[in-house]
């Protein structure tokens, strides 16, 4: 039995506004609202509506035959709440047909795993949580940020208890190996990786409108005979591709609907093809060896390396700055500053200042909201500069944060002190006023005589006891210094 | 194949931008090989080798023919001069200092600088155009006693002397257009010198611009039909030995340059706004304005007026070796050019490794990838692109390893080719 593994992924950052560095400081809002919404409503009506309805109509027509998988970064979610909650409740129907398997990816879509692996951790969790709130869904598989994946990063997402891993079928690791059967890690086999089959990917999310392309036009039924010559062992034939693909990278336009439509029934027709998820193929599949990826590899570029997100020194000084936070950060409760955190570090700032840009334009200048990397650069810095100053204020780090915020300690006690002597002293004032009312009353009872006296008395007395000679002492300190400093 | 040029100024009286650009084009020509340029200058210092020969024809007017060995060429360049009382100048100093030098007789200085505006003084107006005919006369003679196959007009004053060339040998004519009054005037431009460059290009086979931004200007502002004008960029020589002029800085301030004349069309008030942003979050960072020019009055009073005279300074005019040491001082180059045709001085500055900030409305923008792009008017962007260079480590670095190497691939050799094809299209 042959499978079809269909897996989309779903992304969209927050763009950062216009930060200039006059604002670092000063404002600490950093998102393009208008553009963060435009963008997302554009793609909702163009791509994720459609084609959430094309799916649920197929799931309609074959049941529970058809499969797919998602992954929704955490940040696209949020973005779902805010401008297009109609989506949100579009992926919940699909949830509910039972043919719909989520996967989990760090909340960011960052490239953490690079980086710290406990924070790795914590941000897929909080990913997880987040799946398990809007669909009801224990994710079982593991996709990284843009498929990044290496030996080192598997060992850390088996340990996270997941049981697949996504990645890309990359030549320069696979070399004569095929990429349509499961493998496993290569430091812990017991968990297994599946591999993208990258020509039948492309040649939907960026051929299939091309009318240079000698397969042009592609249809369903071109596709089904490509999977059938398809060597009879391989097990499987994994479809990976940006959800967007359907709508926003081809267009309406160009057929993409009607091909997704058409897909599944020339799969039936034709074919002894099934579909399953990911998490199924961990079931049905045995790994057939295990991979060997000592330096991460990714599904960008024709490199299908990291030279995208961290190829030239922008971009390597932006990462590690932003990630020389993560200590501090995690010391830091405050829920604003944590938002920050996590919107800063989708992986998408730094894909930004990609200076391939100039050579391999096109699909880096994607929604790109910068003129240049340069640009891209700046503005980032700048959001990261206020971002660190407001993080140390409230996690102090240095001498003299640490020193401020001592002494701002010692103000708060000595403000606190002040305020109980005050206290203290209205008690006195008050105990003291009805003393002399007393008196008076008394004296007035004996004698009529010196009332204005008797309250003198009165008054010395208690500023002896309680105050005055204190005073008195530190005055006398005050004129001596002076007189110190004069003969000096 | 044979290239009758037309040029203004060649070292070693070189004067402006004009004179080495047409020297980086003549030295790559002979590189790349197959053409032989026959230069043709107006000369007027006469301080130069005095073998000349007189043209019968054309009465008072010489010509001095001449065969020189330039550095860095295969063979020895011909090289015409004619006689004129048109003398070229760059900046207001060398025109003072031209003046006093006595010149005799009826001369004319004229700005050649790309962007040098055309002012007459006194009633000499008509007198120059009557040079700039004499010049085209000579033309015609040249243009019948010597062999070439295509003709090659550097900029206004030479194009009358281009379509005499044509007319008398029947060979096509190429324009180089390096300014257009446009660029000069910053809008109010002279009809006089407006209408010989329409006719120029007009008569014109091809039209060359040194930047696309120059090339829509030919085509909107002189109606020129857009399938003749081609864009060929500019480049630039190699630096040789600058090492030695490095000088040692001796503040720990970082230092933003401005380096050019203080005009209206190099936007100099906008490097002082962007200067003043900038002082307002850091301190240990000084601006210099290097250069001088009729605006220079007013950016000082500006200056003094935004309370940041301390920390802004001025040098008056740099020649020289002073540029390039004013350069590797730099930890900043800005050139907020309002309008520039191309702009040689970023990549001077980017010779010397120094990470610069350009404006869009310069031609030199269409070319360079590694550097910050501003729209001339956008005071915060400009203040935005200075503070992130002196302040993130991260992007001074990336442009310091960049910019040499990019500059460095900027030759005449490709340029040369490029005008060797516009050659070949016309034949």
């Amino acid at each position: 039995m042959r499978t079809i593994c269909l897996y989309f992924q779903i992304h969209q950052p927050f763009r950062l506004k216009r930060y200039r560095f006059f604002n670092i400081g000063n404002d600490h809002y950093y998102y393009d609202d208008y553009m963060n919404e435009s963008i997302m409503r554009k793609v909702a009506d163009r791509s994720y509506l459609i084609a959430n309805k094309v799916l649920r109509q197929i799931i309609k027509e074959y049941g529970s035959q058809f499969k797919v998988a998602f992954s929704i970064s955490g940040i696209a979610l949020d973005q779902f709440e805010l401008y297009a909650p109609d989506v949100l409740e579009s992926f919940q129907k699909l949830a509910k047909t039972g043919s719909v398997e989520f996967l989990a990816e760090t909340y960011s879509h960052s490239l953490v795993a690079l980086k710290d692996k406990n924070e790795f951790a914590r941000q897929v969790d909080e990913h997880r949580q987040k799946i398990k709130l809007y669909f009801d869904h224990e994710p079982t598989v593991f996709r990284n940020t843009e498929l990044v994946y290496s030996d080192n990063i598997g060992a850390d997402v088996a340990d996270m208890g997941f049981s697949a891993i996504l990645t890309e079928g990359a030549k320069h690791v696979l070399g004569w190996k095929s990429p349509n059967y499961m493998y496993c890690n290569a430091l812990n086999p017991r968990l297994k990786v599946l591999l993208r089959n990258f020509r039948l990917s492309d040649d939907i999310a960026f051929r299939f409108s091309n009318q240079a392309w000698s397969e042009f036009p592609l249809t369903a039924e071109k596709f089904v005979t490509w999977l059938n010559r398809m060597d009879k062992k391989e097990e499987t034939a994994n479809i990976f591709i940006d959800y967007e693909t359907f709508g926003e990278h081809q267009w309406l336009e160009s057929g993409i609907f009607d091909f997704l439509k058409a897909l599944p029934g020339a799969v039936f027709r034709n074919s002894k093809f099934t579909f399953a998820t990911p998490g199924e193929l961990v079931q049905q599949l045995q790994p057939i060896s295990s991979i060997s990826v000592p330096y991460p590899i990714s599904w960008a570029d024709e490199e299908r390396d990291l030279t995208a997100w961290l190829g030239n020194d922008l971009q390597k000084d932006a990462f590690n700055r932003l990630y020389s936070l993560t200590d501090k950060v995690s010391r830091c409760a405050d829920p604003r500053l944590r938002k920050d955190w996590k919107y800063l570090q989708s992986s998408d700032h730094l894909y930004y200042m990609s200076t391939k840009f100039f050579s391999d334009g096109e699909i880096h200048a994607y929604f790109n909201p910068y003129e240049s990397p340069y640009d891209a650069y700046i503005n980032f810095m700048n959001v990261l500069s206020d971002f660190t100053i407001r993080l140390n204020a409230l996690v102090p780090e240095t001498n003299t944060d640490q020193e401020i915020v001592n002494l701002s300690k010692v103000i708060d006690e000595k403000q606190e002190l002040i305020r109980k002597y005050e206290v203290e002293l209205k008690r006195l004032r008050s105990s003291k006023a009805k003393i002399t009312s007393v008196r008076a009353v008394k004296s007035s009872a004996k004698k009529t005589d010196k009332p204005a006296g008797a309250k003198k008395n009165v008054k010395k007395t208690l500023k002896e006891t309680k105050r005055g000679p204190v005073k008195k002492v530190t005055v006398k300190n005050v004129k001596k210094t002076t007189r110190v400093k004069k003969n000096k | 194949m044979r290239v009758l040029m037309f040029g203004w100024e060649f070292p070693p009286h070189i004067s402006g931008g004009l004179g080495t650009a047409c020297y980086g084009l003549t030295k790559g020509l002979h590189q790349i090989g197959g053409v032989d340029v026959l230069f043709v200058v107006p000369k007027a210092y006469g301080d130069e080798d005095q073998s000349r020969l007189s043209l019968i024809d054309a009465g008072e007017v010489t010509v001095s023919s001449r065969m020189v060995d330039y550095k860095g060429f295969f063979k020895r360049i011909h090289f015409i001069e004619v006689g004129s009382s048109i003398i070229p100048y760059t900046t207001p100093e060398e025109y003072e200092k031209m003046m006093s030098k006595d010149v005799k007789g009826n001369r004319f200085f004229v700005n050649t600088a790309f962007s040098g505006k055309l002012s007459f003084a006194g009633g000499y107006g008509p007198n120059l155009f009557q040079e700039i005919a004499n010049y085209a006369a000579i033309a015609s003679v040249i243009g019948v006693s010597h062999d070439f196959d295509v003709i090659h007009a550097h900029d206004w004053l030479t194009y009358p002397a281009g379509i005499a060339a044509k007319m008398v040998s029947g060979k096509p004519l190429i324009v180089h257009v390096h300014a257009t009054d446009f660029d000069r005037s910053g809008g109010s431009v002279n009809p006089g010198v407006f209408d010989i460059e329409k006719r120029g290009m007009e008569h014109a086979d091809r039209v060359i611009a040194v930047s696309n931004l120059t090339r829509n200007i030919i085509i909107e502002k002189y109606g020129i039909d857009p399938d003749k004008v081609v864009t060929v960029h500019n480049a630039v020589e190699p630096l040789e030995n600058r090492e030695m002029l490095k000088r040692e800085k001796s503040i720990n301030d970082k230092i933003v340059t401005f380096l050019g004349r203080v005009t209206m069309q190099k936007g100099p008030e906008y490097f002082v706004e962007a200067a003043h942003l900038v002082l307002q979050k850091m301190k240990d960072v000084r601006f210099v304005m290097a250069g001088s020019g009729d605006m220079l009055k007013h950016i000082i009073h500006r200056v003094s007026a935004l309370r940041i005279g301390d920390r802004f300074h001025f040098t008056g005019f740099l020649k020289g070796e002073d540029v390039f040491q004013m350069y590797s001082l730099s930890d900043v180059y800005v050139m907020p050019s309002v309008s520039e045709p191309f702009g040689i001085s970023p990549l001077e500055a980017m010779q010397s490794n120094v990470p610069v900030i350009i404006s869009r409305q310069s031609g030199v923008s269409e070319i360079l990838e590694h550097a910050i792009k501003v729209d001339f008017w956008d005071i915060h962007a400009m203040a935005d692109a200075i503070y992130g260079i002196l302040q993130y480590n991260g992007l001074s670095s990336m442009l310091r390893n960049n910019v040499k190497e990019e500059v460095d691939n900027l030759k005449w050799d490709n340029a040369a080719l490029k005008v060797k094809e516009v050659y070949n299209s016309v034949l």
